[in-house]
């Protein structure tokens, strides 16, 4: 009987997912084209926010430097397209390939040596801004001053990931419902139940058979290659890459702000806490620049980062999930349940 | 009759204190044996060197005839040695089902036959009808039989039971000693360390007594109670029955 209540649940789940983007494609069929680029940007942080979700929100391993791999990811795609006229599709796979090595070996030496938690991801961000002094000083690939993809045709090209902007408003469409996909396949694979054990409870998941090491060389690995993928599109959408803002301090912020914002852990919070987050971040960079306030933008983010820790420490989503049972289930129906739950 | 677990002489000293002191004892399959002895004896330290969380200074720990050195936690449970910890660990964001899961990872892959084992295990325990309920709705009683749960979803062949009882009401207690029964009777070898005689004396079938880290008795448990060094190590020398 509680199996048959866990499968409504999870067709409840499924669909309310499959209606979310069914709505979110028809928008990217209709708006103007403001909303359609920034929403576009929305989509790939929700998909990169999901990346860094599956790694502290079921993996419990805190990156703070993830704009080593989103870099790692654009300047895959960027040198292999610019340089040599490679398809962005082998840039995508060979950046996850390379994001996820250096990711696995990042965590290889750090777990192994026992540098964890908080120091785990202080070497992150160290590891992320090496890269990006390399990257800069790195002649070949135009060093500070960067790679500039050509201006696209217009014309829609899917083999070479070239086309407008409503092109990849689809494109980073797919790749948020892959990522909400994902992670709820993952939470609910072999992978999500040990990965959940480990980040609850390192020694007692170990003294449950998990080999926990491995596992956070995995999820490390995984999440960086994941995050790759994101930063190569990201890079084609604007269409040129800069050390400095592909590989900076501002891209691990804005990639982790969705899912704290949102909530950390679970499939659609990315996707909410980005909706949320990256418009507002927006509206005040715009309305700090006809004031005359530059940073507003940062001063708006920092508020609603305080707010949500402060008023809802589990994410906006969790919330919304709450208050959607609670209006649900009358009274008394509320009563029955948890004397269900007692027996 | 075969012994499932042998400890030889097994040391452990910490800076300053020698903890467990050449204390050898061997677990007989399908049987309960109790680890007893006051406060400060010693006794959680052999439980954990048993379990692989510390490593001896000195002696051996036999399973299955073959030696456990330097082996990490999860390879001792792999090999079917599974413990339970003195203060209750659940993983607090998953469910009271899926804590009962994760055990069962470290044989299969299959999430359905680890939903299946966690069920059973969970069943074994009297707690198959909170199996959806988050673990801090659960009491402490349930907590604890939830530890055996996990323990139990490892499929192991012994189980080490850290202080199972402590903090339990007798009536809850004597639910205990009934689950106990029945994993024996199944086939499991069990290990407890226990603080509370009575407990002991109706589970056990043998009973090692530590006492500043070594070994003061070993028997049936109406044997040892009545030996002298017991009776001095729990009441304080002068005490005669």
């Amino acid at each position: 009987m509680q199996r048959t209540s866990d499968q409504a649940s999870d067709t409840k789940r499924w669909g309310a997912g499959a209606l979310v983007f069914a709505a979110l494609a028809m928008v990217g069929g209709m708006s103007n084209a403001y909303v359609i680029s920034l929403l576009t940007i929305v989509l790939l942080f929700t998909f990169l926010g999901q990346s860094w979700n599956l790694m502290l929100g079921i993996g419990g391993q805190l990156s703070i430097g993830h704009a080593l791999f989103v870099g790692i990811g654009a300047y895959a795609v960027a040198i292999l397209n610019i340089k040599y006229g490679v398809t962005p599709w082998i840039g995508l796979l060979l950046g996850a390939v390379i994001a996820g090595f250096v990711g696995a070996v990042l965590a290889w030496l750090s777990f192994r040596f026992e540098v964890r938690g908080i120091y785990f991801a202080l070497l992150t961000i160290a590891a992320a801004e090496f890269a990006r002094i390399m990257f800069g000083g790195w002649d070949y690939v135009g060093g500070m001053q960067g790679l500039f993809y050509q201006a696209p045709s217009g014309t829609m090209d899917l083999g070479m990931l070239r086309g407008d902007a409503r092109f990849y408003y689809f494109v980073a469409l797919a790749l948020a419902a892959i990522g909400v996909a994902g992670t709820e396949l993952i939470s609910r694979s072999y992978w999500g139940y040990v990965w959940r054990a480990m980040r609850d409870d390192d020694e007692a998941a170990r003294a449950l058979g998990v080999r926990t090491f491995r596992h956070k060389v995995l999820v490390v690995s995984i999440s960086a290659a994941t995050a790759a993928i994101g930063g190569g599109v990201l890079g084609l959408v604007q269409g040129a890459i800069f050390p400095d803002s592909i590989m900076g301090m501002a891209i691990s912020v804005d990639v982790l702000i969705g899912p704290v914002v949102g909530g950390l852990g679970t499939a659609f919070g990315p996707l909410v806490g980005s909706m949320a987050a990256i418009p507002l971040h927006h509206a005040m960079g715009a309305l700090g620049d006809s004031l005359g306030l530059p940073g507003l933008n940062s001063v708006a983010y920092g508020a609603v980062l305080i707010l949500v820790v402060w008023f809802l420490p589990d994410g906006i989503w969790p919330a919304i999930v709450r208050l959607y049972g609670a209006i649900q289930l009358p009274a008394r129906g509320r009563i029955s349940q948890l004397r269900k739950a007692e027996e | 009759m075969t012994a499932l677990l042998e400890v030889k002489n097994l040391t452990k000293a910490f800076v300053g204190l020698v903890a467990v002191n050449d204390v050898s004892f061997s677990l007989q399959a399908g049987r309960i044996t109790a680890l007893i002895g006051p406060n400060g004896a010693g006794k959680t330290t052999c439980f954990n060197l048993v379990a692989g969380a510390l490593r001896p200074t000195a002696g051996q720990v036999l399973f299955e005839g073959g030696l456990l050195e330097r082996e990490p936690p999860e390879a001792v449970c792999r090999m079917g040695i599974a413990r339970t910890f003195q203060i209750v660990r659940p993983m607090k964001d998953m469910s009271v089902l899926e804590n009962a899961m994760v055990g069962a990872f470290s044989w299969t892959t299959n999430v359905k036959e680890a939903r299946d084992k966690a069920y059973e295990s969970l069943e074994n325990v009297g707690l198959a009808g909170k199996a959806n309920a988050r673990t801090d709705q659960l009491t402490l009683p349930d907590r604890k039989m939830l530890e055996m749960a996990k323990a139990l979803s490892t499929r192991p062949k012994l189980l080490l039971l850290d202080e199972v009882m402590a903090g339990l009401r007798p009536t809850e207690a004597a639910g205990v000693v009934g689950v106990l029964h029945r994993l024996a009777e199944s086939g499991l070898t069990i290990l407890l360390v226990e603080h509370v005689m009575r407990i002991v004396m109706e589970v056990a079938s043998t009973v090692v007594v530590l006492h500043h880290g070594a070994k003061i008795a070993e028997g049936k448990p109406s044997e040892v109670v009545a030996d002298p060094a017991v009776l001095e190590s729990y009441l304080g020398a002068g005490f005669h029955a």
